[in-house]
Formats: C-alpha cells, structure tokens, sequence
C-alpha cells in the first residue's frame, strides 16, 4: 500500500545513448535480478493474498467480508478516508496558494513543514495525539471533563490520519502552481474577473490532473494507514478498527480467510489506485505537452 | 482618461524600484515609458494597474483616486510581456473571458459576445485562428490575442508591457505601425513600455525617460531628442559622442568648432550628424582637430563614419560622423585619410 503512495516520482522513458548500453550479458543479468526482485516481493505476496483469501471458497470469503466487525472496518475505513480526504485537498490548495502567490516571513520554514509527516515514524505521529489528548495528555483531561473522547475513538482515527495524509496535495500542487505562474490569474484580475471565478475560471483548470493526482494519493493513504491510526484507534473491534488494523487483528486470530479477505480489498485500492495514477499522469503530460 | 500619478514609491526590501514618481497623462495619448532594464517599467504599469501595491503616493484615473481600487474594478487593460493568455482556452474563449465574467446585470448575451469577439479578432487580423489554443500561435500572433483580450472590456486605459520585445525584427517593425494606427482609430490613453529608443520614438506621441526609479525627463520625441535634459537622456536617447574637455588636447579643442568659451559642464556631447568632416589636403593651415578615418557603414540614405585619433591621442574612444550618402560620395574619402573635423553643435552636461 505504501510502496504505492509514496513513489512521488514519475519515472521517464527516454532514449538511450548506444554508447551508454552495457554488454549484453550484463545488460540481460540486471534485467532478471529487476524482474525476479519484482516478482518476489511484489507479485508473488499480493498472488498470495488473493489465494489465501479465496483458499475456503468463494463464500467463505463473502462471509469473511459480510462479517459485522469487517463490515465496521471498512465503514470506519470509508468514514476516515470521507472526513480527511476533503480536508486535505482544501488544505493543499490552501498551502500551495500561499507559498506559491504570496512572499511572508518564515515561507521556507512552512514549505519544509508541509514535509514534517513524511519524515517522522508514522507511530510518533500516532504518540503526538495520545500525548496531546490522551488521558495523561495535555488536553486530555479537558476533553474528559467535557466527555469528549479522541483517543481510542473515531476522532483520533480522523486527527492521525489527517495528519499522516496531509503533504500529499500540498506537495502536487506547489510546483505545479510555481511553474504556472500567477500571470494567467493576473490578466484574468485585469479583465474583471473577482478572486473566486480567477480560481475556477483560471488556476482550478490549469491544475487540475496535479489536484486529482495528489487527492488519488491522499486518499489511498488515508484508507491504508496503520502505523499512527493503530496507535491512538484502541484496537475496539466492531468500533475503532480501521481496515488495515481489522487485517491485523483477524490473522492474530488465526482467522487467515478474514484477515486476507481484507487484505484484498486495500490490494484492489492499491491496484486501482495505480490504475488511475497511470491514467492522470499521462493525462497531465499530455497536456502540458511533454 | 487621464492618467494622474503623484509622488509614487516602491521600495523591494532596501532597494527602490520606483523613487517619487510624479507623472501626467493627458487623455487619447500613446505615451512610451523608456528606460534601460530593470528600471522600474513593469513595476510602474503594475501600479497603475493595481496588480502591486505602491509604498506611498497616489493614483488617479480622470481626477478620480483609485489607489485603493482593485485590480478588477480599475477598467484598465494589460497586456502581459509574456501575453499571459489562457493556455487552457481557445484563442475566442480568451478574448471572451473579460465579457464572460461580467456581472450578470450588465453581461452581454451569447449573440452580442459572438459578435464583439469576432469583430475584435478582426481588428487585430486574426479572426480565422479563433478555434486555435495558445500553444499554436507565433508570438506575434500570440501578441494581438492579447491585445484584443484586454480591448474586449473597452478599457479605459491599456497598458501594454514590452509589446514586442520578444518578437523578431521584421514582425516588430509591423507591430509598430500596426499599434500606432489602432491607437490612432481606437483612441485610448496608451501606455507601453520599452527599452529601446528607436521603439519610443517612432511609436509614441509623448516619451517619458526613466532610469533608477526616477523620471529623467517627459516630452515629445523630437523634444527629448533636441534638448535632452541631462547626461543620462543624451546617453541614452540616439547616438552621442562625448567629449572629455579635461582630456582632450586643448589645442585640438579649439579648433574642432567647439564653443569652449560658453561650456556648462565638463562633457561635450555631440550627435553624429552634427559633426562635419573636411578632407584635409583642403586646409593646410588650421589642422588642429584633425582625426584618421577607421571605417564606415552604410545605414541606409546616411553613412556613418568611425574616426579615431592619431599621434597625441586628442580622445581615446572612436568618434562617430554620419552624413548623407552624396556628401560622403562628394568628399572622397579612404580608410586612414587624415580628415579635419568640424563640430557644428554640441550639448554640455558636468
Ligand atoms: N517582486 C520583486 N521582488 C524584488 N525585486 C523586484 C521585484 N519586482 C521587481 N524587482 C526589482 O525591481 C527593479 C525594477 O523591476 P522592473 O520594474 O521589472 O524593471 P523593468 O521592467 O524596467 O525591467 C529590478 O531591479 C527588479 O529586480
Ligand atoms: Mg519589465
């Protein structure tokens, strides 16, 4: 799931100098380690959850799934991805407006933090929220005098996974609206245009494949966090597991079909997810004709 | 309308880009604003346009202060150095944007936008490109575009950023004339900008000179040319040749023409057709001012000649002399004649 959200990259197939090509038993033996490298670590586990899943039958894997702790799950996990997704596209484009269109102090400061989630441990960005608002956290017994509970329940969920997903489209968008410029936006001002139809109207159009491509990978994130969500979520089954925590605790239960019915499902996310990463980045080249 | 700006100031960090900055614009003019590079041009029609914010002073639109008016409700059309047009839209949607994004009340129909898109895509020659995008334009086509864009809103300034400066010469020289005459029929106080002098004078009716934020001088182009005010206008608006009167050979001076006993200033300079040249063979006697012709080049009916000086070294840059072709044919010269050198005017700056 992760080796899919992660890769920020598009990797560029150009021509290749003959000068540069290696001999030919090199070149076929880099090839082979490539391949074997992808198929035993890639193709070879998601084969294997795909057969775990189906290996009682195809109804015990309906009934793995219709089960009502997996039911909760994925509602949880789709609840999660609905509350945070929205958000954070909002945010990115916040952020990217800002840093791209305006000159503050401490710019630089934000646009490294905009990264903070990525280099810290998922599990510390778990801990900050249990520390913040858990029984023995700062706020924390402000929020229990109030009855409010955040940690080991849904808004500890939402408050960690928006923060694990939150550079995604931030991070999309900032050198897409560097190499845009705000000229467009500036003649669109000149003719009349209000701030609201210069965003629509100009800047929305000109980003939107980056937009789409960063809430793509938002989204698959959200739904597939577990190092932070497991932290502050309680392992509550039935109420505050999310998908990947539910795979989790099924196969600690040896209920194998459960756990890889589960499993396939954030497989077929991340498939999906690729799918649609492929189509809007050749979309976006395309269009910005590379 | 009229442009009013008094005593505008910009400063980027410690460093001012325009420094009390007081400029009239009598309505229906095509004004140049000319200075080198990073004088403060862009930032200037930025100010106007209320794209920037100015440090200090005013900005008045027909007497009326419009400081503090958005971008959006100046009514000023601006045409970008880099056209800035929608990459996204087809070359009618551009033009139609301004239109398009007007107030409900006052916008005009499908027909009547139709209509005054095709008519402006006329006026600038392009109407046949209107289902093109951007990207599959020429530069100066990608120009006009702009130009109708911002016309679409009848505009009651256009301002026009380095209009051709990223055109090649022969489509410039076109634009010139073509811009000129659509101001002549449209009659909208115009602003453009440039860094070359030939540009201003040619184009435009008034020619405002600025260099380091400042206003050098502000006239009509004949007047900037004959009487610049100062050192940096005479430098910079055509061609000059300066005169150290501390270095050059007093005995050369006084017989050049120069009327040493009026100067008002340490530099004489001298435009190119205001220096004569005799053969010297012709005056033995006086052969004060005398210089070696180096070379000469054709520029058309003018021939301009580079002279250098000879044994005391009377000046240590070449001096440069045009006159018609006929005179030129007339006086017979060759490379490395000694020639005596008559300076009929000259402008002194300290
Ligand atoms: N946003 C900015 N931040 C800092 N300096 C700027 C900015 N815009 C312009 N300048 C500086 O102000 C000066 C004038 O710029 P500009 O008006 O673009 O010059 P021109 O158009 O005459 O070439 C330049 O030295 C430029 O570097
Ligand atoms: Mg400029």
């Amino acid at each position: 799931m992760n080796a899919v959200t992660q890769s920020q990259h598009t990797v560029k197939l150009t021509a290749i100098p003959q000068a540069l090509e290696d001999p030919t038993w090199v070149r076929r033996g880099l090839i082979f380690i490539t391949v074997g490298f992808i198929f035993l670590f890639l193709c070879l586990p998601l084969s294997v959850v795909i057969i775990e899943a189906f290996s009682k039958g195809v109804s015990a894997y309906w009934d793995a799934l219709a089960q009502p702790e997996a039911q909760a799950a994925i509602g949880l996990t789709l609840l999660t991805a609905l509350a945070t997704v929205p958000l954070n596209t909002v945010f990115g484009i916040t952020a990217a407006w800002c840093i791209t269109r305006f000159e503050f102090l401490g710019k630089s400061l934000l646009t490294t933090l905009i990264d903070l989630p990525f280099s810290v441990s998922p599990v510390i960005s778990g801990l900050i929220f249990v520390l913040l608002f858990g029984a023995q956290g700062w706020f924390g017994s402000w929020f229990a005098e109030h009855d409010i509970k955040i940690i080991f329940a849904v808004p500890g969920i939402i408050l960690a996974t928006l923060f694990i997903t939150f550079p995604f489209v931030a991070r999309e968008l900032i050198p897409l609206m560097q190499e845009m410029g705000s000229e467009e936006e500036e003649a669109a001002l000149s003719l009349g245009a209000s701030g609201w139809k210069t965003f629509f109207l100009i800047t929305l159009p000109n980003i939107k494949w980056g937009l789409l491509y960063g809430v793509l990978l938002c989204n698959a994130r959200a739904m597939g966090e577990f190092g932070a969500v497991s932290v502050v979520s309680g392992h509550i089954r039935g109420l505050t597991n999310t998908l990947p925590l539910h795979v989790e605790v099924s196969y600690n239960e040896y209920d194998f079909v459960g756990a890889f019915a589960s499993a396939s499902i954030l497989a077929g996310l991340a498939i999906v997810t690729l799918i649609l990463k492929s189509v809007l980045e050749w979309k976006q080249q395309r269009e910005r004709g590379y | 309308m009229s442009i009013l700006l008094s005593d505008i100031s910009k400063n980027f960090g410690a460093f001012a880009a325009l420094d009390h900055i007081n400029l009239e614009i009598p309505e229906g003019e095509l004004v140049a604003l000319l200075g080198p590079s990073g004088c403060g041009k862009t930032t200037l029609l930025r100010i106007i346009a209320g794209l920037e914010k100015s440090d200090s002073g005013r900005v008045l639109l027909n007497g009326e202060d419009k400081t503090h008016e958005h971008a959006s409700h100046r009514g000023i059309g601006f045409v970008f150095q880099h056209y800035a047009l929608f990459r996204h839209m087809t070359v009618f949607e551009n033009v139609a944007f301004g239109l398009r994004v007007k107030n409900k009340k006052i916008r005009p129909n499908e027909a009547a936008i139709q209509k005054k898109v095709h008519t402006l895509l006329e006026l600038v020659q392009l109407d046949w490109l209107h289902d093109r995008h951007p990207d599959q334009l020429s530069g100066g086509q990608r120009q006009r575009i702009a130009l109708a864009r911002a016309l679409a809103v009848e505009p009651s300034v256009l301002l026009l950023d380095e209009p051709f400066g990223a055109l090649d010469a022969s489509v410039r020289k076109d634009l010139r004339l073509w811009l000129r005459n659509l101001h002549h029929d449209l009659n909208v106080t115009s602003i453009f900008v440039t860094h070359d002098q030939e540009e201003a004078m040619e184009v435009a009716s008034q020619v405002v000179v600025l260099n380091h934020g400042r206003i050098e001088q502000q006239g009509a182009p004949s007047d900037i040319y004959d009487n610049p005010s100062n050192a940096f206008v005479s430098r910079f608006i055509g061609q000059t040749n300066i005169f150290d009167t501390a270095e050059i050979d007093q005995d050369w001076l006084k017989t050049s023409g120069l009327t040493l006993a009026k100067t008002q200033g340490q530099f004489a300079h001298v435009r190119p057709h205001d220096i004569e040249l005799v053969k010297s063979a012709d005056l033995a006697a006086e052969m004060g001012a005398y210089a070696i012709l180096k070379d000469w080049q054709h520029l058309g009916s003018l021939i301009r000649i580079e002279l250098a000086g000879k044994g005391a070294q009377p000046f240590n840059q070449p001096i440069y002399a045009e006159m018609p072709n006929e005179r030129f044919k007339q006086l017979q010269l060759n490379r490395g004649d000694k020639v005596a050198v008559k300076i009929r005017n000259a402008r002194w700056f300290h």
